[in-house]
């Protein structure tokens, strides 16, 4: 527990001492708010419109979340497929590397002619842009497995199920983390772009769709408030993968082993 | 004895309880090259009786591994043959480092082959919990590979060797990367396993002394590309303890053993 409160302190002093500084700036060098508004301004809109802006992180996290875990059951099933035979790498890697490179902004109104308004090509957009780091780390993880271990499953005529499912997976897991970790901040960012694109501005708009709506209307601090939810959004998926890694990996992995 | 052809070869000195149980290894004319144009086996003849020790010595890069897994099934020659009788699937096969399954406690690893062969829950913990009495890590079956010392782990593959009962033991330098003490005392335990359970076992090492203390017949393979040059039988009487490798007959048969290695070396 004290170290808990140990480990949190520093970031808190520097947010607090962050905070002030920009405050007493802002003030003394009279910047004006539709520019720049000081942190008890941005403060006071997150309480004054909680409710609206509470409404976008559950939407917002919603589709994230569903892209999120999209990507994670697709991009460890892409991995397993490419790494499964070698001309099958050679076939469809490449292919892959386009989700990377394919501009989330231009692609998102296609997402609309196919799935419409709402959630779903939103959640698709989080899709997009999170498999890849899954599909990259999976196939590494499955190719790093030690060949002494093949041979022993070989040996005890092990078929390929048994082999995936004894030693490639769990061999691959602490890289299918490491993927899942890139993919949890990556998920909200597509989000909140698949909503400056597919989403209505009204009751149920998400803080991709409000963001946008308050940088037109000139409400910085409001602007400033969704950005931030959606920053704390990817913060928290974040940090339950990095929760969930640990429980998994902390009997035998390097990356999770409490080191005295 | 240079030269391609091996030596003709008797059955095992000493009669063992339980000997005969053991599976039957014979190599005839065995060539394995690698991509690349490695020689890595070059017409290699080699016989092991039914329930017989077999120590293979041979300078680094030899070829060692390359039959052992020739041996296993899990390479193949391009001349030659390899057969194996008598194992009806027991092999087992030890590597020189434990190569354990980091994510599965000591109980979990050693139950690994009974799993993939598809026993039961019920005598799958029943096998484990005597294989790792037999190697003395019984208190330990809860831990994991990443909380044992080296030589815990290397028991601990062993006891996954062991726990399907094999005919045929094959073994890769298993120790080799121990202190000697723990080394030594592994060998005695070692010798205890295959002289109350009567498996063949072919057991590859470096160290002369480990050869001469462990098993009936030393074979002495050649540099790349390996061929046998010579062998020996060791023929030592009595029970494997500390004591022995103190020994006159025991250093004479060592000191026998390194002039024919040395003699492989230029011929
Ligand atoms: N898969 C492979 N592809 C290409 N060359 C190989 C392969 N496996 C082994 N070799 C080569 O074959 C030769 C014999 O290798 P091997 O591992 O059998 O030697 P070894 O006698 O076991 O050596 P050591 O005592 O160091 O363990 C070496 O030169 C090695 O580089
Ligand atoms: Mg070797």
């Amino acid at each position: 527990m004290r170290a808990a409160l140990r480990a949190a302190l520093p970031p808190l002093v520097a947010f607090a001492a962050g905070n002030a500084l920009w405050e007493a700036a802002v003030r003394l060098l009279e910047v004006p708010i539709y520019l720049l508004p000081p942190p008890s301004r941005i403060a006071a809109a997150l309480v004054t419109h909680a409710a609206t802006l509470g409404g976008g992180v559950l939407l917002t996290g919603q589709a994230a979340l569903a892209g999120f875990a999209l990507a994670g059951v697709l991009g460890v099933a892409a991995g397993v497929v490419i790494a499964s035979a070698r001309w099958v790498e050679r076939a469809v890697y490449p292919f892959t590397v386009l989700l990377q490179t394919v501009p989330l902004v231009a692609i998102a109104p296609l997402l609309v002619v196919w799935f419409g308004y709402g959630v779903r090509p939103v959640a698709v957009a989080a899709f997009i842009v999170a498999v890849f780091p899954v599909i990259v780390n999976t196939v590494t993880g499955l190719r790093s497995v030690d060949p002494h271990l093949v041979d022993l499953f070989r040996l005890y005529g092990a078929g390929f199920w048994a082999q995936l499912g004894k030693l490639r997976l769990p061999a691959a897991l602490p890289n299918v983390f490491a993927g899942l970790k890139v993919a949890a901040g990556l998920a909200v960012i597509g989000a909140v772009v698949g909503e400056f694109v597919a989403s209505y501005a009204g009751e149920q708009a998400g803080l991709g769709m409000l963001a946008l709506t308050y940088a037109r209307e000139s409400h910085t601090d409001r602007l400033f408030a969704a950005v931030g939810l959606a920053s704390l959004l990817g913060l928290a998926l974040f940090a339950a993968v990095g929760g969930a890694a640990r429980v998994t990996l902390r009997h035998w992995h390097a990356s999770e082993q409490e080191r005295p | 004895m240079p030269g391609g052809e091996a030596p003709a070869h008797n059955a095992p000195v000493t009669a063992r309880q339980g000997a005969g149980e053991g599976a039957r290894v014979r190599l005839r004319g065995v060539h394995r090259k690698f991509p690349g144009g490695v020689v890595a086996l070059d017409g290699v003849e080699l016989e092991v009786a039914a329930g017989e020790f077999v120590a293979l010595l041979g300078p680094s890069g030899c070829g060692k591994s390359t039959l052992l897994r020739l041996v296993a099934g899990l390479d193949l020659p391009q001349e030659g043959t390899v057969q194996v009788t008598g194992a009806g699937g027991r092999l087992a096969y030890v590597f020189q480092d434990p190569h354990l399954l980091p994510w599965r406690s000591v109980q979990g690893n050693v139950e690994l082959p009974l799993e993939l062969a598809g026993v039961g829950r019920g005598p799958r913990r029943e096998a484990a919990a005597a294989a790792l009495a037999q190697v003395g890590l019984t208190d330990a079956r809860t831990r994991y590979p990443a909380q044992l010392s080296g030589g815990m782990r290397m028991r601990a593959s062993l006891a996954r060797a062991l726990v399907t009962d094999p005919r045929l033991l094959l073994l890769d330098e298993p120790f080799a990367a121990l202190d000697e003490l723990t080394r030594a005392r592994l060998d005695e335990e070692l010798y205890e396993l295959w002289r109350r359970r009567g498996m063949t076992v072919l057991f590859v090492t470096h160290s002369l002394g480990e050869a001469v203390f462990l098993a009936q017949r030393v074979v002495v393979l050649s540099r790349r590309p390996a061929r046998v040059v010579g062998e020996l039988q060791v023929g030592l009487a009595g029970r494997r303890e500390p004591a022995l490798r103190t020994t006159a007959p025991f250093n004479d048969t060592v000191r026998r053993l390194l002039a024919m290695l040395q003699e492989g070396e230029v011929g």
